[in-house]
């Protein structure tokens, strides 16, 4: 939609930059609190007559050693970053965030690999019944996890036939996130395999490539990008599911950083505020890397996806 | 079965109606579909769709099946028991639709998380329908820091969501909110006196609000980033041709804008609904369901009775009603793109 010639300047800034400023402090306000939270010290955080938008004590040390011309990095530990200090000095923070990088990084491994096949056939190859299972994924991409996670941590209690208890396990969670990141990652793949022209296949099968064969060294390599972004959100949707990793962990020892922060910063009427926003804020930081690279893939990804 | 392959490929490549020399090569072509790793008669099996097929999609089928197919399974059967956590199945009984039959008559704590869960799609939804479209038209028009830009808007749906959710429980404090510190300041700015400020999260009806806001915070920038996908697939001829006609800023949005971007929005607005109406974090952090058990959805009613009460079979019997809707939901989603795909 290009401007139209001619818009004021006056209303450009009504239309456009003042809804664009206000969209923009709506969806970072939260995430400026979180970091000014956790650089206060608590005695500050509990103190409703200073300016809460301003760490006062952390702002005076700064400017103090600016001043001075004279950086003291213990002063600054002190008066900003106590709370960042404490969560990752004496708090299982870092296991946690081991936890997590493990689950998702096997469990995003494990769904790619079954999106992958499961995509390619139904994107290119015509067997019996292979309508009905391009639905079945369908809907099972839109089957919500709060449907099915009562009868699921029975299940992964005591694993039919391997009489397994997973519960309490990082493998109980590798088992069952693929349980929507499989169909999420055929879904997207599907539609990415079918914008790849047939004719590159088929022609590399005339030269005398058998099917897998042009599958490896010709779709593979071509559907990368969407690979690529297909383990991004998968590997993003394991790092944020909460509702599995709640219920199947106990141990504070195998917990996920957003299981972890939500039940061990929080001890009954006690909240370390400090080190919540500071674990909050640590805990997106790689997701948020990630994505802020991918950001074109993503959009990318999702018109694919519809297409598809 | 060689000599099969070798037909097939024949055949495929007379479908292809291609000339005779390389009708030939493929002829040829045995000796080079045999690979280093695979025995002959594999290859030959492998290279037939049918058994390619299946064996393609038996990773992600055996996935589905154990893991989801069988477990739906499982929870109809529990929430048709008396089943309790640590209660051994050979106490279990079979009780019918009693769960059922209980939650629907006598329980008003459901009936109210029936009504929330309805509400809180339906305001959520619609809200974010309109600022994802307003932002998208935003962000569309924008030529300098496109990039900074989208990407600090799409932060609130990417980060998990339970840790952003931290930082509303803190926005929200009964005695600490920012939002009432600065209502208290503005009051006496302006000379209206002191106020105390609302408790967002300790009345039922703006502990709803207050929800369902942190809900439209969160999904606002996915409808944005989709909608701008949508957009741009629109061509501005369009937009030319209706400026011609003499289409003023809000015809063109509702003529050309709005139709263009509706196979998206359909999409959107499905995925949208079936995650809101199942959400679980966002009050599970903010209110656990409080205050008074008045904000509970299906989902965090479900995990109340089921792993906080320990009854088993009557939660899978709380979160299983979800599943009329949701089913509406996937039948209508699954009938449109049929539609759409003729």
């Amino acid at each position: 939609m290009g401007t139209p010639v001619g818009e004021g300047l006056v209303k450009r800034l009504l239309v456009f930059h003042l809804p664009l400023f206000f969209f923009i402090v709506f969806t970072l306000f939260p995430f400026y609190w979180m970091f000014v939270t956790s650089i206060k010290s608590t005695h500050e955080t509990y103190n409703r007559n200073v300016n809460p938008y301003i760490p006062v004590a952390c702002t005076t040390a700064l400017v103090e050693q600016v001043r001075a011309f004279h950086l003291d990095g213990s002063a600054l530990m002190d008066n900003c970053f106590y709370h960042w200090r404490h969560l990752l000095r004496d708090t299982l923070f870092v296991q946690w965030l081991k936890n997590t990088l493990f689950i998702a990084i096997v469990s995003t491994i494990v769904s790619l690999f079954a999106g992958i096949t499961a995509a390619y056939a139904l994107a290119r190859l015509r067997f019996r019944g292979v309508d009905t299972f391009g639905v079945l994924i369908f809907i099972t991409y839109l089957v919500p996890p709060t449907l099915l996670f009562i009868p699921l941590s029975d299940l992964i209690g005591d694993m039919p036939l391997l009489h397994l208890n997973l519960l309490n396990n990082p493998w109980g969670l590798i088992v069952a996130y693929p349980t929507f990141l499989v169909p999420f990652c055929t879904w997207l793949l599907t539609g990415y395999f079918r914008s790849i022209p047939k004719e590159l296949e088929e022609a590399a099968m005339i030269d005398g490539a058998t099917r897998i064969q042009a599958m490896l060294r010709i779709i593979l390599p071509l559907a990368l990008p969407g690979v690529v972004s297909a383990g991004i959100f998968a590997f993003t949707l394991s790092v944020n599911e909460f509702l599995y990793a709640l219920i199947f962990i106990s141990d504070a020892a195998n917990k996920t950083v957003p299981v972890g922060v939500v039940s061990e910063l929080i001890k009954g009427d006690v909240f370390y505020w400090g080190e919540l926003m500071a674990g909050a804020l640590l805990g997106s930081i790689p997701v948020a890397l990630i994505y802020s690279f991918f950001v074109e893939h993503y959009v990318a990804g999702i018109t694919g996806a519809v297409k598809g | 079965m060689e000599e099969k392959v070798q037909r097939d490929a024949g055949e495929e490549v007379a479908h292809a109606s291609l000339p005779p020399s390389v009708e030939e090569s493929a002829a040829r072509s045995p000796a080079a579909i045999r690979t280093v790793w695979l025995p002959r008669g594999a290859v030959g099996l492998l290279e037939r769709q049918h058994v390619l097929g299946y064996l393609l999609m038996l990773p992600a089928a055996f996935i589905i099946f154990s893991f989801i197919a069988y477990p739906f399974g499982w929870g109809v059967w529990m929430s048709l028991t008396n089943k309790e956590v640590g209660m051994p199945w050979s106490r279990v009984s079979f009780i019918g639709l009693r769960n059922y039959v209980h939650l629907w008559t006598t329980d008003g704590v459901f009936w109210n998380a029936v009504r929330n869960s309805f509400l809180y799609t339906g305001i959520a939804t619609a809200v974010k329908w309109v600022l994802g479209i307003w932002l998208a038209v935003l962000l569309n028009r924008m030529v300098r820091f496109k990039r900074i830009v989208r990407a600090a808007v799409l932060l609130p749906w990417i980060i998990p969501t339970v840790l952003s959710t931290i930082a509303f429980l803190w926005i929200f404090d009964p005695d600490f909110s920012v939002i009432n510190w600065t209502l208290r300041r503005v009051y006496t700015w302006l000379g209206w006196g002191y106020v105390k400020g609302p408790l967002w999260l300790g009345d039922p009806t703006l502990a709803l609000m207050s929800v369902t806001f942190v809900n439209i915070w969160r999904g606002t920038p996915f409808y944005a980033i989709a909608f701008l996908a949508g957009l741009q697939t629109i061509g501005p001829d369009l937009y030319e041709a209706a400026a011609i006609d003499g289409a003023s800023g809000w015809q063109r949005f509702w003529h050309v804008t709005l139709p263009g971007i509706k196979p998206i929005t359909v999409v959107v607005i499905v995925f949208s609904i079936i995650v809101t109406f199942s959400d679980f974090q966002i009050v599970y952090v903010l209110t656990r369901g409080g205050p008074a058990n008045s904000t509970h959805l299906f989902a965090t009613y479900a995990y109340q009775i089921a792993m906080v009460g320990t009854r088993l079979g009557l939660g899978a019997a709380v979160s299983l009603f979800m599943f009329p809707v949701l089913g509406l939901v996937i039948i209508y989603q699954l009938v449109y793109l049929r539609m759409d795909q003729r």
